[in-house]
């Protein structure tokens, strides 16, 4: 644990050492207000309350959660510096842990600043808070999703563009896991059993209701568990490519 | 103290450490010798457990590095080929980090800062990013890094590439007083130093080892008293 907190204190430290950190807070306020006002038109809904904030959140993870989890691994292997990490007193699982919660915390850092947005509801009419506050809980665990997601990929390769490039792919495919663009392609050969599994892992899908404010124990137990398979498949790719 | 027995290591077809063996004593300075791709630095990624062997084991001070990785990495500092860090830290951030992870605290963890900060002559650069420092600066960081724990086991893969003369002078220096009570493997191309700080020089090529003896050993064995020629003798005659 000690050893986890050390680690997900330098790397926090990191972002805000260089400017990845203002960069990605400030393309991620402008994308989300861009998103609520043009493309869910919050003022002219006439109603008070975050749903077109939280219901394009997926879509503006998909390209800046890979953006964050890209230099994870990739960047400790092409600097060689994950030779020293490799070689200190601590384990794989530590070091994948404390290097996830980090960038994960630090996702969830850019959540809180999107603050104002919930004081101008709360100006405007009188929302749900409590829906509000659910929602963006249910939010920023899908972003851990994807995050694990980009953690493992990044350690599969030196090169962060191709990290990028790949969890992008894979974040897309679980996002779209339940519509028919995914669903089609499988069907043909698939039985039915097996296309009902693949639908069920859909990003969409689970993220529906958590973004009405609806924690249904379920969904929770479903980003959880997809955070956990792919932390562990990350910890053991750093274990198989660290010298590479 | 480490014992290294029948250490293999093969990447695919290459066999990069063929059947190495040896042993260090607390007080000995071994000298690791040989041509470019010699398996020097993938003997000593073995010993830190960054690599693990194909066959072969190693023990540093009665922990065997693949089963007891964490107790064996306790006791050893290590300087990686080409010194790497984290750039966008500053070298008082840096040994902050290091300190945390090797369980230094209160007033032991002063002491030790401040031993190594003076020791490696940092003082002048401790809030300056790493990455903006020359490269002789990054490597007295990485050998900060390496001594900050006073580890029992030292391993230092080239800890005098591309620093000019003085600062070569200083870390050898370094190197001679810690010496005596701790267990110390160095890499080198130079073969001056060996002179200057080895009580003892292994000469490996193609992953095997040639010699192994004292430096006046090493001499005595060729003809003309250098260490240049029965480096050149024992790696050429090997290779032809």
């Amino acid at each position: 644990m000690r050893n986890i907190t050390t680690i997900f204190k330098r790397e926090l430290g990191s972002y805000f050492a260089t400017p990845v950190a203002y960069v990605f807070i400030v393309i991620f306020l402008i994308m989300s207000g861009a998103m609520t006002f043009y493309l869910g038109s919050l003022y002219e809904r006439g109603q008070a309350d975050l749903s077109p904030f939280f219901q394009y959140h997926p879509w503006l993870y998909l390209f800046l959660v890979p953006a964050i989890a890209m230099r994870l691994w990739a960047e400790e292997r092409k600097s060689g510096s994950i030779e020293l990490l490799m070689t200190l007193p601590i384990s794989v699982g530590e070091s994948v842990i404390g290097k996830y919660l980090a960038a994960w915390v630090f996702i969830g850092i850019s959540l809180v600043l999107t603050f104002p947005i919930w004081i101008t509801i709360n100006y405007l009419g009188n929302p749900d808070n409590g829906v509000i506050l659910a929602a963006y809980l249910g939010s920023f665990l899908m972003a851990g999703g994807f995050l694990a997601i980009g953690s493992c990929i990044s350690a599969m390769t030196k090169n962060q563009v191709i990290a990028f490039i790949i969890t992008v792919v894979i974040c897309f495919l679980f996002l779209l896991a339940g519509s028919p663009l995914v669903l089609n392609f499988f069907k043909v050969w698939m039985p039915q059993n097996i296309v009902d599994a693949i639908s069920s892992l859909s990003f969409l899908t689970h993220y529906a209701s958590l973004a009405k404010g609806v924690i249904d124990l379920r969904d929770v137990i479903y980003f959880v568990s997809l955070i956990g398979f792919w932390l562990y498949a990350n910890t053991i790719i750093v274990e198989m490519k660290k010298a590479d | 103290m480490i014992k290294i027995k029948n250490l293999s290591k093969k990447f695919g077809h290459l066999t990069a450490v063929e059947d190495v063996s040896f042993e260090v004593k607390p007080g000995e300075v071994l000298g690791f010798l040989g041509p470019n791709g010699a398996g020097k630095s993938t003997t000593m990624k073995m010993i830190t457990g960054f690599l693990s062997p194909t066959t072969g084991s190693v023990e540093v001070c009665g922990f065997d590095v693949s089963e007891k990785p964490i107790e064996a990495k306790k006791r050893i500092g290590y300087l990686p080929e080409g010194a790497p860090s984290y750039g966008e830290m500053t070298p008082i951030q840096y040994l902050e980090f290091i300190g945390q992870i090797r369980q230094l605290s209160g007033q032991n963890k002063i002491d030790r800062n401040k031993e190594v900060i003076q020791k490696l002559h940092l003082d002048k650069v401790l809030n300056q990013s790493i990455d903006t420092l020359s490269k002789g600066f990054k490597r007295r960081v990485g050998l900060a890094q390496a001594i900050l724990h006073d580890p029992e086991v030292l391993i230092l893969d080239e800890p005098t590439d591309g620093l000019d003369p003085n600062q070569k002078f200083e870390v050898r220096e370094l190197i001679n007083s810690i010496a005596p009570d701790k267990v110390i493997i160095i890499s080198t191309h130079i073969l001056s130093e060996v002179d200057a700080i080895c009580s003892r020089a292994i000469i490996i090529a193609d992953g095997k080892v040639l010699a192994d003896d004292t430096p006046e050993g090493l001499r005595s064995k060729s003809s003309s008293d250098k260490m240049d020629d029965i480096f050149r003798e024992i790696t050429s005659g090997h290779i032809s």
